[in-house]
């Protein structure tokens, strides 16, 4: 309990693009087979640091077969911000669930280089409270910390929809489901709000044996992925509206609504059309009757590629599709970054005019068939995937891996996990620091990144910039 | 109380009227919860013989809630569930959740008491309803007073202060709030006569 406001606290987008930058990052290390625990990296992201790209601190879980993927800080600058009623929480736990073992571990941060584990969920208990497993995304909001989850009950997560619930922000209790109504949502993915509007947004990724065992090709061909996108009154826990974008667009995933909460738009980010095997963003907009609608206002090829050079899944194709895993928008909602997993990728457009971005910068990295490699040399495994946008929108990290049997399906054999860091520059352009690699241990793969005080898939914001 | 949704509200619209619109409808909100437990006060006041009770159970009540929120520093969740334009019903809620009204009971008892002289039973009649204007004159004042308060802060932010003042200005009063109840129970116990 403080006296003070946490000095995260952003009241506005733009304060919070003015607030010192980051000198660390957490990034989570998974064992792809098991064979190892799962882990946090604190990586050193201070140019001025002699151990400038370097894990100086790592946290390792006391459980095997975890599979961390997301996670999220227990308070962002919404909740830290007065009259939520707990202004005097402080920006200091990581939640990191595991998506594969559904056991949730809260990290104590407030001493980065000292970052130990404050509490642990058991599955049991995760399961006992909600019904729900696989949990995933982390966001703090206004009844506590909101859990998005991938399964619903019973071992294959097929028993009953998944959804969201809730924890309480200060004791890490589960208190329950989120949804009251939750019309025809019977897929879950990522989600995300207006919370001056007191609407959310929530999208779709599969089912467990959809994914867990590795894509099912025969799922994705008979388009049975999810590709929809549902609106909720947040404060209702209702679904009011669900928008199709047609079941050829195949995984509908990342939710990324403008930050500045004044602006009622955002983006969505779908992996692959099963009729051209291109990936899409969407840009979904809330009308003056408080409807919503959405369209496709950016596409990616997919790029022919000779069947020897491909995977076993992609032969027949003929091509590589580029596979849009990842999306992120910087904190003044001017640039979209695009990772293109298959095609080894990051592409930055210009969404000013969010229904016609323009792209403005790209980095070529890795890839199925290009296998760029790093201006350092350095071959680069898999395709740039989670993406990550510093405060002030000048850094752009990112790590290489989708997920363990995934990764395995499109690029089969061990490829080493990777972070690394491109400068975006103020009217566009992308370009790598050569300097920047961060080295991980033997065996573990890379996944989402934070970063200290907050970053670009974090904060909330109850003030618009003005 | 409430001042920074006001703030938020009227930069959202980007209509500066509509920083007093959301600060009235906080003040709205505030005198019915004061109201809400000044009235039943009011009419309780008139049964004369058990004034003293009245007064001695009202003090404790006060201290109770402040001692109660004293150790459970936790926020009422349910104010969370309450939709960001719903001003005015978000304001009575925290208002009541926090014991605004139920401050001003020793202190309006104090008031009335002071008022009593005639017994009879007569004067009952006429007892409540000055006691009822009574009631309604101290929840005025006292949203007047915290309304004045805040929308000075509203209106300095807005236009001068800026945003960043929410996290330079803002303190955690949480105890002192809680040590005023106490406070005020006490007094009253104190001055009973």
């Amino acid at each position: 309990m403080n006296l003070r406001p946490d000095p995260t606290f952003h009241a506005t987008p733009k304060l919070a693009m003015e607030a010192p930058a980051e000198k660390l990052a957490f990034t989570l290390m998974l064992s792809p087979d098991g064979s190892q625990p799962d882990g946090l990296a604190v990586v050193d992201v201070d140019p001025k640091s002699k151990k400038y790209g370097k894990i100086v601190h790592q946290v390792l879980m006391p459980n095997t077969g975890d599979e961390f993927h997301h996670f999220g800080w227990n308070a962002c600058s919404s909740a830290l911000s007065p009259l939520t009623g707990h202004a005097f929480l402080e920006r200091r736990y990581l939640i990191i669930p595991g998506i594969r073992s559904s056991r949730i571990y809260v990290i104590d941060v407030k001493e980065p280089l000292k970052a130990k584990i404050h509490k642990i969920i058991e599955p049991e208990e995760v399961f006992a409270k909600t019904g729900y497993s696989r949990p995933h995304t982390i966001h703090c909001g206004p009844e506590g910390i909101y859990v998005s989850t991938l399964g619903g009950g019973g071992p294959d997560g097929t028993d009953g929809p998944p959804g969201i619930f809730i924890m309480d922000c200060e004791t890490f209790e589960i208190l329950g489901r989120y949804e009251m109504d939750r019309g025809v949502q019977d897929k879950q993915y990522d989600f995300w709000w207006n919370l001056p509007r007191n609407y959310m947004v929530s999208s779709e990724w599969g089912l467990p044996p959809q994914f867990e065992n590795g894509i099912v090709p025969e799922d994705l061909l008979s388009n049975k992925y999810g590709h929809s996108i549902h609106f909720w009154d947040l404060r209702a826990r209702k679904n009011v509206q669900t928008i199709d974008f047609g079941e050829n667009h195949q995984m509908a995933l990342e939710i990324r609504p403008a930050h500045d909460p004044v602006k009622e738009y955002g983006f969505c980010g779908v992996v692959v059309d099963t009729t051209n095997l291109e990936g899409s963003i969407w840009t979904w907009w809330r009308k003056e009757d408080g409807t919503f609608d959405a369209k496709k206002t950016v596409t990616i090829p997919p790029q022919p590629a000779d069947p020897d050079d491909l995977p076993e899944l992609l032969k027949g194709f003929s091509a590589v599709p580029p596979l849009v895993t990842d999306i992120d928008l910087s904190l003044d909602d001017k640039f979209l970054y695009v990772a293109c997993w298959g095609t080894g990728e990051m592409h930055q457009y210009d969404v000013s005019d969010p229904m016609n971005p323009k792209l403005a910068g790209k980095v070529e990295l890795g890839g199925i068939v290009a296998k760029h490699k790093h201006p350092n040399g350095n071959d680069f495994g898999y395709g740039p995937q989670m993406v990550e946008i510093s405060r002030d929108g000048k850094r752009v990290y990112w790590t290489n891996s989708l997920y363990s049997t995934w990764d395995d399906q499109f690029y089969p054999g061990e490829r080493g996990a990777a972070m690394v860091m491109a400068i975006a520059g103020a009217d566009g352009g992308l370009t790598l620091d050569k300097d920047f690699w961060v080295d991980f241990p033997e065996g573990y793969r890379s996944h989402q990144i934070r970063l200290e005080g907050g970053d670009c898939s974090t904060d909330s914001f109850c003030y618009p910039s003005v | 109380m409430g001042w920074p949704l006001a703030v938020s509200a009227a930069l959202m619209d980007r209509k500066y009227g509509n920083l007093y619109k959301a600060l009235l409808a906080l003040a709205f909100g505030h005198l019915l919860a004061m109201l809400a437990i000044l009235l039943p006060f009011s009419v309780m006041i008139t049964l004369l013989e058990w004034q003293r009770e009245i007064q001695i159970g009202a003090a404790l009540l006060v201290i109770g809630l402040g001692v109660y929120l004293l150790i459970n520093r936790r926020h009422p969740r349910f104010l969370s569930r309450v939709p960001p334009t719903r001003l005015a019903l978000w304001s009575f809620l925290a208002a009541m959740a926090h014991g605004a009204g139920l401050m001003l009971v020793p202190i309006y008892l104090g008031i009335c008491g002071l008022s009593v002289k005639d017994t009879s039973h007569a004067a009952a009649t006429s007892l409540m309803s000055e006691n009822t204007a009574t009631a309604l004159m101290v929840a005025l004042a006292h949203t007047l007073a915290m309304t004045a308060a805040g929308g000075l802060l509203a209106v300095g932010v807005y236009h001068w202060l800026g945003l960043r003042f929410l996290s330079k200005g803002w303190f955690n009063l949480n105890v002192v709030w809680a040590l005023s109840l106490i406070l005020v129970g006490v007094i009253s116990l104190l001055t009973l006569h």
